[in-house]
């Protein structure tokens, strides 16, 4: 019948060993696999390891198989959108000013290309330790972007994926049954995008105010002869 | 047709045939329906009154958490953590504001420990009872089961109304401790509910155990393998059931749990009885770690004084932080860029992950067992649809 387990079993959680070495028996392992270390700049020192598309499968049936790992759990699966951005460094450059060679100082933008990001959390209900947080990284942000699916290896990234899917709109190869899990079928925008615009037709707004307006104005460019904003527009400005 | 204007009929029609024979019937169940607990539906093809396929649908609670989370600052998703899992809402507080501790490096005075454990447990109370009052009343003991467990449910509601000033969105803790002390009189009378309860388990259990109908309806119902269990990340009670030993509370040793003893049950079989009866015996564990809080509660600050809650810009980086909530794993993934508005805040809701396995689990039952093992997985849509 059922057990108790008594108190004096008290599991602490196992140490386990550094993620360089994870790392680097992987590498040995699966040849071939390109892996990245991702420091986390923080207090909570949870470094991550970034997988490559091709053998991310392989990868990660090594983390749940692996004798000393054994990586049979994945917690939380979620995603994380990166946006473009520009970086501006000031160099100091030798320049030619009026014949003589001077030092000036010169701002220069470093541009890094935006990303989605899919991000899970392992750990191990066998050896009690983790976790180890391993991401996978699409190429852009455009609409179709691709990601392969780690269901087939964890069970538990099955709604979770959908959600990412959903609501971020990485495409996961693999998975069994891909479909919007919280947003309604027919919904097609991705919700969680950092640039995502509310529509303003949700809800009726009787009486428009200054950032309603504002609001409204945004959408011209995009649809201007459907949602009338140009009309509520121009009967404040009278 | 014929010169007369009548059709020929070149053959005998078929033999006309009931649709439902040898076929699928299709049922959408939900997502009004009193044992869904909130608006939750299941697509359901069914084999006479046997269940084929199920899928389940979500979303008619979502309203994108997440995303107002990102919009807040970190004191403002605190009070809005409340509404995720609307019975349990200390324990989410404990878990969002463990992640940003983590996040931010923020330690806790003592106290502050002491009661986060208290009215953490005191939380698993309120879950685990009203939990197994609506899974008797989803087996048609219509009313009585469920008032019983709900007259428990009131009195610890009160201990929480009584400190933070409301019953369920009680908005309690805070990064480096809790919002406010313990009122006069509210340890007396708390170790007089706590004191009292034993008499409404020992009552309820024979209620459960002894009952023939009961066990009929749940026995051998919806079972769940320790390997399945733990593939698809079921937490909690879920997982016990199943016969394995995980209990964050124990492997993580958040919040001083270290130094309480208590016992974590385990379940042998996984099926609907072995769940049910995992909460019983979690409830006596809880009352164990109660008492033993409530004696060595220390006295001193509840507040860590460094911590600016209100300018609160903790540094770049994430953090994963998880408890063992009275539903499962809770765990929170902050991403800071520096700024006063998290970059990423995600919840990893236990109640939508253990709903993975659901139709794995209904397959091959009836109908109205559908409702037995629903009831016993103990989700809530607040915290599903998020």
């Amino acid at each position: 019948m059922l057990s108790l387990i008594p108190p004096d079993h008290f599991s602490l959680p196992a140490t386990m060993e550094s993620l360089e070495e994870i790392k680097a028996r992987i590498e040995q392992a699966i040849p071939g696999a390109r892996l990245a270390i991702i420091p986390n700049p923080g207090l909570a020192s949870q470094p991550s390891l970034l997988l490559d598309h091709e053998h991310a499968l392989a990868v990660a049936c090594f983390l749940r198989d692996d004798p000393a790992l054994r990586l049979d759990y994945c917690s939380n699966v979620t995603g994380v959108d990166w946006l473009d951005r520009t970086v501006k460094n000031k160099v100091k450059v030798k320049q030619l000013v009026e014949g003589e060679g001077k030092e000036v100082e010169e701002t220069r933008e470093e541009f890094f290309p935006g990303y989605l990001e899919a991000v899970y959390h392992l750990y191990s209900i066998a050896h009690k330790h983790g976790p180890i947080v391993v991401r996978l990284r699409t190429r852009d942000r455009s609409l179709g972007v691709h990601l392969p699916s780690l269901t087939p290896i964890w069970r538990s990234a099955e709604f979770q994926e959908r959600e990412i899917f959903d609501l971020y709109g990485i495409h996961f190869d693999g998975h069994p049954d891909l479909r919007r899990i919280l947003m309604w079928d027919e919904f097609t925008d991705y919700p969680m995008r950092k640039d995502y615009r509310e529509p303003d037709d949700y809800e009726y707004e009787p009486t428009p105010h200054d950032d309603v307006l504002e609001k409204a104005k945004q959408h011209h460019a995009r649809r201007p002869m459907q949602d009338g904003a140009e009309n509520i527009a121009a009967t404040s400005e009278k | 047709m014929s010169a007369a204007g009548f059709h020929e009929l070149e053959e005998a029609p078929p033999p006309m045939t009931s649709r439902f024979d040898g076929e699928l019937l299709e049922v959408s169940m939900g997502p009004q329906h009193p044992s869904t607990h909130g608006v939750f539906r299941m697509n359901v093809a069914l084999e006479g009154e046997i269940v084929r396929k199920l899928k389940p649908v979500f979303g008619y609670l979502h309203r994108n958490h997440e995303k107002i989370g990102e919009n807040t600052s970190y004191l403002g998703s605190m009070p809005y953590t409340d509404r995720l899992d609307y019975f349990c809402s200390m324990t989410n507080n404990w878990a969002y504001a463990l992640s940003v501790e983590k996040l931010a490096g923020i330690e806790v005075p003592e106290r502050a420990e002491y009661l986060r454990v208290i009215l953490a447990e005191l939380t698993r109370l309120v879950n685990h009872t009203s939990l197994l009052g609506f899974l008797l009343s989803d087996m048609g003991a219509w009313g009585t089961p469920l008032m019983y467990a709900f007259r428990e449910r009131e009195h610890v509601l009160d201990l929480f109304e009584s400190l933070s000033g409301s019953r369920m969105m009680c908005d309690y803790m805070r990064f480096g401790g809790c919002r406010v002390d313990l009122p006069p009189g509210w340890m007396e009378h708390a170790r007089k509910i706590v004191d009292n309860f034993p008499r409404f388990l020992d009552e309820f259990e024979k209620l459960i155990t002894s009952n023939e109908i009961l066990i009929a309806r749940t026995q051998e119902v919806g079972k769940l393998s320790a390997q399945l269990a733990i593939n698809a990340g079921i937490t909690g009670p879920g997982l016990r059931a199943s016969g394995v030993n995980y209990d964050v509370r124990k492997v993580d040793g958040y919040g001083f749990y270290p130094r309480f003893k208590f016992r974590i049950p385990l379940g042998e079989h996984g099926d609907c009885y072995d769940r049910l009866m995992m909460r019983v015996l979690e409830l006596r564990e809880s009352l164990t770690i109660l008492h033993q809080a409530m004696e060595q509660l220390p006295e001193g600050p509840i507040m860590n004084p460094k911590v600016k809650i209100r300018a609160f810009k903790p540094p770049v980086g994430e953090a994963y932080g998880r408890i063992e909530g009275p539903k499962g794993e809770l765990g929170f993934y902050l991403i800071s860029d520096g700024t006063a508005n998290p970059y990423r805040y995600r919840v990893r809701p236990p109640s939508l992950i253990n709903l993975t396995i659901l139709e794995d689990m209904c397959l091959g039952h009836t109908v109205a067992d559908v409702m037995v093992i629903l009831g016993s997985i103990d989700i809530v849509m607040g915290e599903v649809d998020r």
